[in-house]
């Protein structure tokens, strides 16, 4: 067994029908490591997470979790492992400490055992042990769900998008908590669609159809984005972005939160680009380069098509 | 073992913080007794009739006083013939009698053309068959006391339910509805919830057996059919007056399979199921009808045609039905039932069998 | 009335029983703008949502959106605006083409207008040749453009988006921004709710809501610049953080 290795997976296919949910996934998660996989919905991330926690099978290929196989050892595999899905998986007609005891049976354990763990967490749902957890708020909610998922001390997690549907604020205190239990050596493997979220995670994968579209750090991942790149900024945006898609040198343009991103030739002349854009009446035009982030990054490889030499 | 208490007390939970479905479940039995029992009988109560009598003889008035005085009949007066249709129209009245113009000598004499010819007609407003059947023969009945002339036609006579109280047809058939409502649907939901929930993903990937969350879900629903159990009974015996003199270990026991068995049907329901919805859907209308249907509760199974007769074998409401039907009213002792016993064991064997095989430790 | 102002309100508050779930917030939307409202779970959004939909009424306050009062005009405005959330805009066992009918029914559109604001639209998204296909069956960033398209079939004043673009891959959703966009420079006003400080990004102006109260409002950039944060996701951190509603 390799320790070294929380999660392995060697060419994992899931097919339904027709759809090809999975194409040979190859990735791999050592112990320890906060590891984000990061793609929009109906990327395959949800069936990746049912395959790895054993619920289903795979067509092709094969994942080991903890050196074990998915398909032949899921017994053993399920008693070390914490699982946390995409919907709210507690039941809303219990309290938070009747959620807790039940799932602490379930795992044939008790609360104390996994205290040093849990308590950091609890700590800031026990004003609310009482209430329904269907009363709880968003972040609570996760929060409750974290401290089931972790009550019988599992060695690797696995959250599905547990930040969805919850608030700045408390998103930002729940990738704190996993920081902390990564600290205590557990390894993550974490989903979300929120391409902002990749930078919390030691290292992350794009993933997009089913297919990786690359796997590396954060920092990495955005090293390699290897065009030039410019922020656009003016009075009249949609109107900047046409004229932008009509000017050659300029290969791509999209829209960017505050500004448009350009990502252009190599021998693109911004000074002349700005030129002619006052030339055709538009005003403040603010035009500088920029340095690619996580989302520049997924659309160049969703148009381009996976990088190979990430995945082999 | 400490595991299972909790997974019991769990589901306990959700039982009693859904007080509304709880309240639905214990009073579902009470409402359906007393419905059934009082207000959609099929017993003859209160008709209304009026009398056509040219001449009113003494005979002619002791058989109207002989009628007057049963509780089943209103006396609403003499009537003209030809208002007849009227009356009966107006729904004044649910039936007339008339009498023949010269009734006393018909009856008197015996002999000759006479007898073929009918002292005594009856019009029934049949709009409900119903009514009319068993009222005209009820009225037959009374009026032959006085005139033993028409003791050419058979006399009946009906046994085990002499007032033919339809509470007694009901009793086993709703404990037959009520046990598959409770423990196949309520299972069936409460198993496909968790599905639906997600909290079903979890549950799998315990190192908990699914079997032992699969039976802690039953045993609460098993206690609550006890308790609808014990209230059918005391309801059908003390509100319903239903006889209840046989077998009382029989009774009770084929009970409990039954409940076990209805238990088996949900548990197989969930395995197919993915939504509450169809969860209620599939319980609903595959389990119901044909218990409606078929089980002998509304129409009688032998009345049907062959293969619907056949059909209704694989129905296990109706064997239970059958079961209690002969326990309760005809008092007989459990080995005359020992043929819908072993039916059910069978039934219940199987299902428990099937539903364990599909029902997966894995999400497909 | 100043017709450039398609949303204003006073001082709107909303009470439930001795709860104040609204707290007199009052802002105005002008015509065109991209306006993104934001809040955290419990501020008050949802609340504040209705009452300018005209789907409820303020406890007090007052207002106006898309010239209506609403105090009293609950219906009209219902009319004049358009309405798009995530979860629930079409039907997906309709065809496109039912789907549009169906909207343009509601919103009492004539047959002549239905047919060419029909056309009209197949043609700007070049969805000409799905007009008889299940809207179940297209891909998820097909379905949305349909649906702020239908969402904009009357042409209302005022478009309110509920998270729309939450879990799209970024390709689509920038599709998405660029139909917005476009409405936006055709004089249709944008409101956007959402959790989602990128989302945030793409707004010509945002408030943020913590406690039933508007604690600010600008655009993007100078709310950044006010509260020295490099991102919007730090601005609502610092704002939020002292939050006592929500849990």
């Amino acid at each position: 067994m390799d320790t070294l290795k929380a999660i392995e997976i060697r060419g994992l296919t899931k097919r339904y029908g027709s759809v090809v949910a999975l194409d040979r996934i190859r990735l791999e998660v050592y112990r320890g490591e906060l590891f984000g996989l990061i793609g929009p919905d109906g990327a395959g991330k949800t069936t990746l997470f049912r395959l790895l926690t054993t619920l289903i099978d795979p067509d092709e290929g094969q994942a080991s979790v903890n050196g074990m196989d998915t398909a032949t050892e899921y017994r053993n595999i399920r008693k070390t492992i914490g699982y946390m899905p995409g919907r709210f998986s507690l039941y809303p007609d219990l309290t938070v400490d009747e959620n807790l005891a039940f799932f602490a049976a379930l795992f044939e354990t008790n609360l104390h055992d996994s205290r040093d763990l849990i308590d950091p967490i609890y700590r800031q749902i026990k004003p609310f042990r009482t209430r329904r957890a269907g009363k709880l708020s968003g972040g609570m909610k996760q929060k409750l769900a974290l401290c089931c998922a972790l009550i019988h001390r599992p060695t690797v997690l696995f959250l599905d998008e547990p930040t969805t549907g919850v608030d700045a604020v408390s998103r930002s205190e729940f990738w704190d908590m996993l920081a902390e239990l990564k600290a205590k050596e557990i390894s993550i493997l974490v989903s979300t669609p929120y391409m902002d979220e990749a930078n919390r995670c030691d290292r992350i994968a794009l993933i997009n159809e089913g297919r990786i579209l690359g796997i590396d750090t954060p920092q990495g991942i955005v090293t390699d984005f290897d065009t030039p790149l410019y922020a656009l900024n003016g009075s009249d945006m949609f109107g900047l972005l046409k004229a932008a898609r009509r000017y050659t040198g300029i290969r791509k343009c999209y829209p960017f939160g505050q500004t448009h991103h350009l990502v252009t030739d190599a021998d693109f002349d911004a000074a002349r680009f700005t030129e002619s854009l006052t030339a055709e009446g538009f005003s403040s035009i603010e035009l500088y380069p920029v340095e690619a982030g996580i989302e520049d990054v997924f659309i160049q490889r969703m148009e381009n098509g996976p990088e190979q030499s990430h995945i082999g | 073992m400490g595991n299972f208490v909790s997974f019991v007390r769990k589901e306990m939970l959700h039982i009693i913080r859904d007080p509304r479905t709880m309240l639905i479940v214990l009073l579902m039995p009470i409402v359906q007794m007393l419905l059934f029992g009082f207000a959609i009988s099929t017993e003859i109560n209160n008709i209304d009739f009026a009398v056509v009598a040219p001449k009113q003889s003494e005979t002619i008035r002791r058989q109207v006083e002989r009628l007057a005085v049963n509780d089943y009949f209103t006396f609403k007066g003499y009537i003209a013939p030809q208002t007849i249709d009227d009356v009966l129209r107006r729904g004044d009245v649910d039936a007339v009698v008339v009498f023949a113009n010269d009734y006393d000598r018909r009856i008197t004499d015996t002999s000759g053309a006479n007898r073929s010819r009918p002292a005594i007609q009856l019009i029934f407003d049949a709009s409900n068959p119903n009514i009319a059947t068993s009222g005209s023969g009820y009225i037959q009945r009374v009026l032959q006391q006085e005139s033993p002339l028409t003791a050419a036609m058979p006399e009946t006579h009906t046994m085990y339910n002499p007032q033919m109280k339809s509470a007694y047809n009901f009793v086993p058939g709703i404990m037959g509805l009520i046990f598959l409502l409770i423990c196949a649907m309520m299972t069936s939901i409460s198993i496909v919830r968790e599905k639906e929930t997600g909290t079903m993903e979890v549950l799998l990937v315990s190192p908990a057996r699914p079997l032992q969350i699969i039976f802690s879900k039953m045993i609460p629903y098993f206690l609550l059919s006890c308790i609808n159990l014990m209230t059918i009974l005391l309801l059908a015996r003390f509100a319903l007056e239903v006889p209840m003199t046989g077998s009382m270990f029989g009774l009770i026991g084929i009970s409990l399979l039954y409940i076990l068995l209805a238990l088996a049907l949900g548990l197989f329901i969930s395995t197919i199921a993915r939504t509450q919805v169809a969860a209620m859907l599939v319980s609903g209308m595959v389990l119901l009808m044909p218990v409606i249907m078929l089980s002998g509760m509304a129409f009688p199974v032998e009345n049907m045609p062959g293969v619907l007769r056949a059909v209704s074998c694989i129905v296990p409401a109706r064997w239970y039905i059958d079961a209690m039907r002969k326990l309760m009213i005809e008092g007989v002792h459990f080995d005359a039932v020992l043929k819908e016993f072993l039916v059910l064991t069978a039934m219940t064997a199987i299902l428990v069998t099937v539903a364990l095989k599909k029902f997966k430790d894995k999400l497909e | 009335m100043d017709r450039n102002k398609v949303i204003s309100v006073k001082n709107l508050s909303k009470k439930f029983g001795e709860f104040l779930a609204v707290d007199r917030i009052s802002f105005e939307v002008e015509r065109g703008e991209i306006f993104g409202f934001l809040g955290a779970n419990g501020a008050g959004k949802t609340t504040a949502m209705r009452m300018l939909c005209g789907l409820s009424y303020p406890t007090s306050g007052s207002g106006t959106v898309a010239g209506y009062d609403i105090m009293t005009q609950g219906e009209e405005i219902k009319r004049h605006i358009g309405y798009m959330s995530q979860r629930f805009s079409l039907y997906e066992d309709l065809t496109v083409w039912e789907n549009i009918r169906l909207y343009a029914g509601i919103y009492g559109l004539t047959r002549r207008q239905t047919l060419r604001r029909t056309v009209e639209l197949l043609d700007r998204l070049q969805f000409r040749s799905e007009i008889h296909t299940l809207v179940g069956l297209l891909p998820l960033g097909w379905k949305q453009k349909l649906a702020f398209s239908v969402a904009t079939l009357h042409h209302p004043e005022v478009i309110f988006l509920d998270e729309p673009t939450g879990g799209v891959d970024p390709i689509t959703r920038r599709q998405f921004w660029e139909l917005i966009y476009e409405a936006s420079a055709a004089g249709t006003t944008i409101f956007v709710t959402t959790h989602y400080m990128d989302e945030a990004e793409y707004c010509s102006r945002v408030s943020i809501m913590v406690d039933g109260q508007i604690r600010a409002l600008a655009a993007p950039a100078e709310l950044k610049r006010q509260f020295a944060a490099q991102t919007m996701d730090e601005v609502f951190r610092i704002l939020a953080r002292d939050a006592k509603r929500g849990e």
